[in-house]
């Protein structure tokens, strides 16, 4: 029984977790952007352990507090730790298709899951899905995300870029 | 972490800590450095990756410096901040000013020797990163694995800018050539453990000075083939940061960065 209503207690954190937002990207939640690696319900205690996409991501505090706020809503929750850990990575590939979708709705192509073998990597346009598109700057706005320009509706966007523990 | 912690020998942490604020100060030097360059740089779109690496080697220091407050040895921001010059290990390439003037009046930076010091520095980094990924250091090795993805993408812009200046014009050649030399000069201590050598290779924490630096050479090889120039030859250091030898360059640079830190250190900047 004790079992039973922790697990429930579990996905409720789960759930809850999925109305925390890229605080950029409003499409998007963290679960759905693959950084939510662990929830464990202890009686009152509840931690949430989540992995960083870039170490230097200015927006990690600001996902701290908007995670422990959530989190402090539901009625079982008395007291909140929210930790990052560096390991296992967060790699790109832990997007989700629910993730890909939500990036792609606000303007960011999803990161591909494919490199060439010099490393370059290719994506659509996310408003007209062409092909015909130029890299611009590998380096975008911020550390997660690279500038492309579609060639077909003249339009520059932006991608997330594949990180894997390959490189 | 405390686990590993108790299992370390004095010795062992003491080679563990040396080790750790030789990678975090070169880090957050390097950083403070390029972000002078911001809004500076020589296009929009450099302003825009230069400041994005800049970003992630902040990001690298910061977990450097949050392994040393695990350790024990201090909240990570006041290591970061408010340790004088002389307790500083970071190598002399890395506290090195990016040219004449000051940045909030006229700075006179110099692109060429941004350039070279970045595509050495980070060349000489990944070859510190790889081999870390082996430490015998459990929170090392986790660091590397992550810091080694964002590294990829900096090796890559650096090595471009290297590659493309040498083979421009006449006078970009010549900045280029020049800048090789400055930072050559200076790249002694970048290759070296300071006093703690014998410790840090004995416990595995990384691989011998020796072993990076052909990493880094053979790193450098193809783009010198290309470029037809010759490897460059490490000096000796004249100065070695590792054991807290450094230029005035650094004071300043500490003055600087600290500035707000210092005002109020209970605040969270």
């Amino acid at each position: 029984m004790v079992a039973l209503i922790k697990n429930s207690q579990n996905l409720e954190v789960w759930k809850v977790l999925e109305s925390v937002k890229d605080p950029e990207i409003d499409t998007v939640s963290i679960v759905d952007l693959g950084m939510v690696e662990k929830v464990e319900v202890e009686a009152e205690q509840i931690k949430v352990t989540l992995l960083p996409t870039f170490l230097g991501c200015p927006a990690l505090e600001i996902i701290r507090t908007n995670t422990k706020n959530a989190v402090m809503g539901l009625s079982f929750a008395k007291n909140v730790e929210v930790e990052f850990i560096f390991s296992p990575p967060w790699t790109s590939d832990r997007v989700t298709e629910n993730g890909k979708k939500g990036l792609k709705e606000f303007g960011i192509a999803a990161p591909p899951r494919h490199l060439e073998e010099d490393g370059s990597w290719h994506v659509d346009c996310p408003y007209c899905d062409s092909t015909y598109v130029t890299m611009e700057n590998i380096f975008g706005p911020t550390a997660c995300r690279s500038i492309l320009y579609c060639k077909s509706c003249k339009t520059p966007f932006e991608a997330m870029k594949p990180v894997s523990t390959i490189m | 972490m405390s686990n590993v912690e108790k299992m370390m020998s004095t010795e062992e942490k003491k080679a563990v800590e040396t080790l750790l604020f030789q990678l975090a100060d070169d880090d957050f030097l390097f950083s403070y450095c390029g972000s002078e360059w911001l809004g500076l740089a020589p296009h929009i779109e450099e302003d825009v990756a230069s400041s994005s690496i800049t970003q992630d080697s902040m990001g690298h220091a910061a977990m450097y410096y949050k392994l040393l407050e695990d350790l024990g040895l201090g909240k990570a921001d006041d290591l970061a901040h408010l340790r004088p010059a002389e307790e500083r290990k970071n190598s002399v390439l890395t506290e090195r000013i990016n040219g004449d003037g000051y940045y909030m009046d006229t700075p006179q930076y110099d692109w060429a020797y941004t350039v070279v010091r970045s595509y050495f520095y980070t060349q000489a980094k990944r070859a510190k990163i790889n081999s870390l990924k082996e430490s015998t250091f459990e929170p090392l090795r986790e660091v590397a694995v992550k810091a080694s993805m964002e590294l990829y993408y900096h090796v890559m812009h650096w090595k471009l800018w290297f590659e493309q200046l040498l083979s421009s014009t006449e006078e970009a050649k010549a900045k280029m050539i020049s800048a090789i030399e400055l930072v050559v000069a200076d790249i002694g201590d970048l290759f070296s453990y300071g006093e703690q050598k014998e410790l840090i290779e004995r416990f595995g924490l990384i691989d011998s000075e020796e072993k990076i630096q052909n990493a880094w050479l053979e790193a450098l090889r193809p783009t010198f083939e290309k470029l037809k120039l010759d490897l460059p030859i490490v000096p000796e250091p004249k100065l070695n940061g590792r054991n807290g030898q450094h230029t005035d360059e650094l004071q300043a640079a500490i003055d600087t960065l600290s500035e707000v830190y210092r005002l109020d250190t209970a605040t969270n900047w």
